[in-house]
């Protein structure tokens, strides 16, 4: 028997499909005591990893000079909305590189649907 | 009333909570188990109840006359039962036993280890790394004295077979019971490989 099929896990319909490189607006549900209120976060996309219940990704953002990474599951019913800001033209899966560089040199070009780069062309 | 089931370790997953938080859950295909026999005090000199699960494909000539009311079952256990009377051979029991909350304490053979050594097997620390040792990197150390005793204690910890054992964990929370699917998930992790038996049990503690 399979558990992904016998326990099948629901989407959020609120998560667009996102991708590596993309720049994303994640908000949040957060609970103090009795107030439920939103928190954003936005960042980079570095790292989206499959699995049913278990799919993740990873957001990193400069915040006051520090890099900070926040990792939030795809299915989580805690995510209000994920807005794709940009998308980024990347040769990888993973974008751990980025960790490495200052903010100036981890500027990831924005990546233009076909018939717009065409169009640029005539 | 019977106090437990017999199942099948499907595998471990992750639910999402109400809160948002995420939480471990082993889901178990538990029952529908069918009563295959009632032991009594006058009889066997305790009262349980012995429940049957699965399909054998042929059973031999003893077990096919034990189970001559209740037909092909694999595999055998035995539970506490409270008001025996009111039970009968042949009668279905599902994971309908328990609910949402409930404490059970699951039983089930551990996976198993082979011939393993004193740092796996009881967590010993092993010798040092370096400073010119050799091979004494997971050796075990002093195993006792000299002339006085002159032998080894009995129950000294040493490298042996490890798992394969039957392990029970207690007092674990049930997440869910669906009797449509005969799905039980449970928090936390049980003992045992996928697909391997686990007998659950109302929580006593």
């Amino acid at each position: 028997m399979n558990i992904d099929t016998l326990i099948p896990v629901e989407p959020n319909p609120n998560i667009p499909v996102i991708s590596p490189g993309d720049t994303v607006k994640v908000s949040i549900k957060v609970v103090e005591g009795e107030r439920v209120r939103s928190q954003v976060f936005q960042g980079v996309v570095i790292r989206v990893r499959k699995g049913s219940a278990s799919a993740n990704f990873t957001v990193r953002r400069i915040a006051y000079g520090v890099g900070v990474e926040r990792t939030f599951f795809l299915r989580s019913p805690s995510i209000e909305k994920v807005e794709v800001l940009r998308h980024g033209q990347v040769r990888r899966a993973k974008l751990y590189y980025l960790r490495g560089l200052t903010p100036k040199k981890a500027r990831i070009k924005e990546k233009r649907p076909k018939e717009e780069r065409t169009r640029g062309v005539e | 009333m019977i106090q437990g089931i017999i199942g099948r370790k499907i595998g471990m997953t992750q639910v999402f909570r109400e809160d948002g938080k995420v939480m471990a859950v082993t889901a178990i295909e538990a029952g529908p188990c069918s009563v295959t026999q009632i032991k009594r005090v006058g009889k066997e000199g305790y009262e349980a109840v012995q429940l049957g699960f699965g399909t054998a494909k042929r059973l031999n000539s003893p077990q096919s006359g034990h189970l001559k009311k209740v037909g092909l079952l694999k595999y055998l256990r035995e539970f506490e039962a409270s008001d025996i009377d009111a039970i009968q051979v042949g009668q279905m029991v599902d994971v309908g036993i328990f609910k949402a909350g409930d404490l059970v304490d699951v039983s089930g053979i551990s996976k198993g280890k082979g011939f393993a050594g004193v740092v796996k097997r009881h967590h010993f620390a092993g010798g040092p790394k370096t400073h010119g040792q050799s091979d004494r990197h997971r050796a075990p150390g002093s195993i006792g004295a000299t002339t006085s005793p002159g032998r080894v204690w009995k129950g000294m910890r040493m490298a042996g077979h490890m798992g394969n054992e039957r392990v029970t964990v207690r007092r674990l929370k049930v997440v869910e019971a669906d009797t449509e699917r005969n799905l039980l998930l449970i928090r936390g992790a049980v003992p045992g490989a996928r697909r391997g038996l686990v007998t659950i049990r109302k929580s006593t503690i």
